[in-house]
């Protein structure tokens, strides 16, 4: 288990990021806290030509608020946005997920854009982007653009990340709308069997499930009661095309969605 | 910017356990090889080399991190700490260490290393930890000996030896 070889290339500026990647394309990666990517290099499940690592680039290791928005640039780690002293009031619903996404010993080094860019669909983050319909900040050398979360993940670690751009940051809307979070995985901070996410809306809730479909997925549900709750719980978690895999089978995920589901539903609603 | 080319070994500066320290590493080399092989502190153990069993880790700039999913070249500059960090000399055993005896803390002592220095990082932000911060804690760390519970009493133990030994040092 040894990472074949490869170029490194340490940016001391954001554009020298932005120029190899322009170049080099697919055959260039981005390294930031190195906890997906380092996994995938070892089992040589990527075999990148060039690893640029932006850990360097103070401009980047920013969280930003600012009317309504916070902004989490991609040198941020997911134990400094831990730390953020803003995080419960204006992201409840990510202070309710960061102790599930890996371990202490790995969010010290991982950053919250490297998970979204990786895209595993049982992952935290991307579950809590796709919640709060967030948006993620592409840039490449020649243009920027901002992607919202539901069309960025398009399949099983797959994004619409074009191969000479990188995520510059994501973005979430402040939310102080009453958030839960609930996850049944083999280990605490393992990768989740279902992970679920609620947020109340203005007229029911928005579920979001993680661990069940290729992409992370969310739904709008009016605010219902018994079986019209039950029905509609039924119909999303069918509609996820769950599969038996070694860890668990379709019907134990179907299972977890409806009770899951149902209870975080009634939480937030309360 | 610096490219480092594939294949080449290149200068890596850093600090090891408080002393400067040079070493050359190719970009592929994991900081778990690059320790036991380059700079032969083999007290830092290789278990599953894609970050779950948590036997690599080590401290990078006081923060716990898992040694194999980072570069050697990635710590240029930085400040490291491994298990050998941990005992004031080579006859005597650290505060923690003492502790993990006492309690039986350890069998095959293949995790051990990792979980000393988790535990070392952890206990210096949070004196006074209580049994379910650290429970939460060793969940990055598996061990197939003990059953954990002697971890936790071990953990607890040596938190309480240390805020007095901290007292003891205050007072003088």
């Amino acid at each position: 288990m040894k990472a074949a070889a490869f170029d490194y290339v340490r940016a001391e500026h954001l554009d020298e990021a932005l120029d190899v990647l322009g170049r080099e394309g697919s055959d260039a990666r981005i390294i930031a806290g190195g906890q997906s990517l380092m996994a995938m290099l070892n089992m040589r499940l990527a075999k990148p030509r060039t690893l640029i690592d932006i850990m360097r680039l103070p401009e980047l290791a920013r969280i930003e608020s600012k009317g309504g928005t916070i902004t989490i640039g991609a040198g941020v780690r997911q134990a400094s946005l831990q730390e953020w002293p803003e995080l419960g009031r204006d992201l409840q619903l990510a202070a309710l997920a960061l102790p599930w996404t890996g371990h202490a010993q790995t969010r010290s080094r991982g950053t919250v854009c490297g998970s979204i860019a990786h895209a595993d669909p049982s992952a935290e983050l991307p579950l809590v982007l796709q919640a709060l319909a967030g948006e993620v900040h592409l840039r490449s050398a020649k243009r920027r653009r901002r992607v919202a979360a539901n069309d960025f993940f398009v399949g099983m670690m797959a994004t619409t990340r074009a191969d000479e751009e990188m995520i510059e940051a994501v973005s979430f809307p402040a939310v102080h709308k009453r958030s839960a979070f609930r996850e049944v995985a083999r280990r605490h901070g393992d990768f989740a069997i279902v992970a679920c996410a609620a947020v109340a809306t203005a007229n029911g809730v928005r579920l979001a499930v993680g661990g069940v479909a290729d992409v992370p997925t969310a739904r709008d549900f009016p605010d219902l009661d018994g079986s019209a709750l039950d029905d509609a719980l039924n119909g999303f978690a069918y509609s996820l095309d769950a599969r038996d895999d070694v860890h668990a089978t379709a019907r134990y995920r179907r299972d977890l969605v409806r009770m899951i589901g149902r209870d975080l539903m009634r939480e937030v609603l309360q | 910017m610096s490219r480092l080319q594939a294949g080449r070994r290149h200068s890596v500066r850093f600090s090891l356990n408080g002393k400067p320290c040079t070493g050359e590493a190719e970009p592929r080399l994991l900081l778990t090889d690059f320790l036991r092989h380059q700079l032969a502190a083999t007290g830092t153990h290789v278990g599953c080399e894609h970050g779950v069993c948590g036997a690599c880790t080590v401290s990078i700039d006081g923060k716990p991190a898992r040694a194999c999913l980072t570069l050697a070249v990635q710590i240029d500059g930085c400040e490291l700490r491994t298990v050998e960090s941990i005992a004031p000399s080579p006859d005597r055993l650290g505060i923690l260490q003492s502790a993990f005896k006492r309690n039986h803390a350890l069998q095959c002592g293949f995790c051990t290393a990792g979980i000393l220095m988790s535990l070392d990082c952890f206990l210096r932000a949070h004196p006074r930890p209580d049994e379910e911060s650290i429970r939460d804690l060793l969940c990055g760390h598996l061990c197939r000996c003990t059953g954990y519970t002697p971890i936790v009493r071990a953990a607890i133990e040596a938190a309480a030896e240390l805020v007095d030994h901290g007292k003891e040092k205050t007072d003088a």
